[in-house]
């Protein structure tokens, strides 16, 4: 018959798109619990300037980001073979919070920018335990590699470290209340040198990037302010009273922000 | 590496990938506008006079194709070989008009429903992914409900130009394609949205069908094609 063709085939079809529809879902659910261990990272690593001990909390937030590369790692093993471009609008949101959490967690310990490739390095995993070789039947052993990665794009990277300069921000206003008068003007210069590499990217990267230029350069301006406050009033009032005038500040940047 | 560094590299990236971007774009702007000539080669069957001109237009067509498939092996050249899904976006659009074109034809040449593979033929490319620049299923899915449309309006347009026929035909021919489609589990995107509008097509083919049939003119069918296969 003329178009039984389309009858027959009609259950290849449905199997061709079924598998690449499941595949997206999965990957989006990998996606959606990277986003959310990485958040709860970059809310454990903002209680570093607090804590009595930095080291643990260093420690742990390494702990919990090990736990999100190994979710990486099953997002990387999910895109064997595929292109990854047709998934990418699944994971990328929660590479991006990765890449937040990671930098957030590098400025910390070294007060730099990891690069892309440090980031990338992170991201190539192994089989590591035999029980995951010997889960494997054997003939995908032969065909698996035992090695696989997952390179985040530059696009990606910028959205992440974007976003990190809103993290920075926080930690700014807050070490000031700690009584930290250090740590603003690093962050004060750091801020500044990430806001002139995306001034120099301008509009020619993607919109998605030119739109995180409006908050970065709010989230400098907020920095800014602190250091001047700091600066000027940082002369006449004592050190334990400085945190009292930023504590004030804060709220008000806190009810501006509302629920950012 | 400082932090300018890092951003002089990314920009590096970023303006690679435009530049790719804007040579793919040129020539998807050719092969668009060699799909507009054969829409507009084809559009005339719709015309009384068009229905005995088909042959002729089915091989114009086919020459057409033949500067499709040299536009593609250009367009192949433009972006890493494994990167298709990066770039999709720019010629998705005008692949899907291109499978509508090519089974349009080979519809008006046949009266059948064209496969994946020989649509990928005759664009030049590959049916599946792993040999190469390849037909995504679910553009061979919106350019074959592209169709529907087109044979719906055939259907009526026959009609007025004295072939009744033709839509007796072509009704068949959808109903079997909306059967077909049911089969497919789809989600909530564009193929979706397409594939909702075929049950207006269906109607409206029925509609014609009806309309003959009252009037007992697919009786006097009887036409150089014959009665329904």
């Amino acid at each position: 018959m003329l178009i039984s063709y389309l009858n027959t085939n009609s259950a290849a079809f449905q199997l061709e798109l079924d598998t690449r529809h499941d595949k997206y879902e999965r990957l989006v659910k990998l996606s959606r619990d990277i986003t959310i261990e990485s958040k709860r990272t970059i809310f454990l690593l903002h209680r570093y300037i607090s804590a009595p001990n930095g080291e643990e909390v260093l420690n742990e937030s390494e702990v919990k980001l090990d736990a999100v590369r190994r979710k990486i790692k099953q997002v990387a093993q999910e895109l064997i073979g595929e292109d990854m471009y047709q998934f990418h609008r699944a994971i990328s949101p929660g590479l991006q919070e990765y890449i937040e959490a990671v930098s957030f967690q590098y400025f910390i310990k070294t007060r730099s920018l990891i690069s892309i490739e440090e980031i990338n390095k992170q991201l190539v995993f192994t089989a590591e335990d035999r029980e995951e070789t010997t889960n494997m039947t054997s003939t995908s052993q032969d065909k698996q590699p035992h090695t696989w990665s997952l390179k985040v794009t530059p696009v990606d990277y910028l959205l992440g470290v974007a976003d990190l300069t809103g993290e920075l921000m926080r930690l700014c206003i807050s070490s000031v209340g700690n009584g930290d008068i250090d740590t603003p003007f690093e962050l004060s210069q750091f801020l500044r040198q990430i806001y002139d590499g995306f001034t120099f990217i301008g509009n020619t990267g993607p919109y998605e990037v030119s739109k995180k230029l409006y908050t970065l350069k709010q989230s400098l301006a907020k920095v800014e302010n602190a250091c001047y406050t700091l600066k000027v009033r940082g002369s006449e009032i004592p050190k334990h009273m400085l945190a009292d005038v930023f504590s004030t500040k804060t709220e008000l940047i806190d009810q501006e922000e509302g629920l950012s | 590496m400082s932090v300018s560094a890092m951003f002089v590299a990314l920009q590096g990236a970023l303006t690679a990938d435009q530049d790719i971007r804007e040579e793919i774009r040129k020539v998807v702007q050719a092969l668009e506008q060699t799909a507009r000539e054969m829409l507009t080669l084809l559009q005339g069957v719709h015309q009384g006079a068009g229905f005995q001109d088909i042959p002729k237009k089915c091989q114009k067509a086919r020459e057409h194709f033949g500067t499709v498939r040299t536009q593609m092996e250009s367009l192949k050249t433009k972006f890493p070989a494994d990167q298709y899904y990066r770039f999709h976006e720019h010629w998705r659009f005008v692949l899907q008009r291109l499978v509508f074109l090519a089974s349009f034809v080979v519809y008006l040449e046949t009266e059948t429903l064209v496969t994946r593979e020989a649509v990928a033929e005759i664009l030049g490319i590959e049916a599946d992914r792993e040999r190469g620049f390849h037909l995504d299923i679910e553009d061979y899915l919106s350019g074959v409900l592209t169709l529907a449309s087109e044979l719906a309006r055939l259907a009526v347009n026959s009609v007025t130009a004295g072939d009744y026929s033709r839509p007796l035909r072509i009704s068949t021919f959808i109903n079997e394609l909306d059967s077909g489609f049911r089969l497919l589990n789809l989600k909530n995107d564009s193929l979706r949205k397409r594939y909702d509008g075929l049950k207006y097509d269906v109607k409206k083919i029925e509609e014609v069908v009806y309309d003959l049939s009252i009037r007992g003119l697919n009786k006097e069918a009887t036409g150089g094609v014959g009665g329904e296969k």
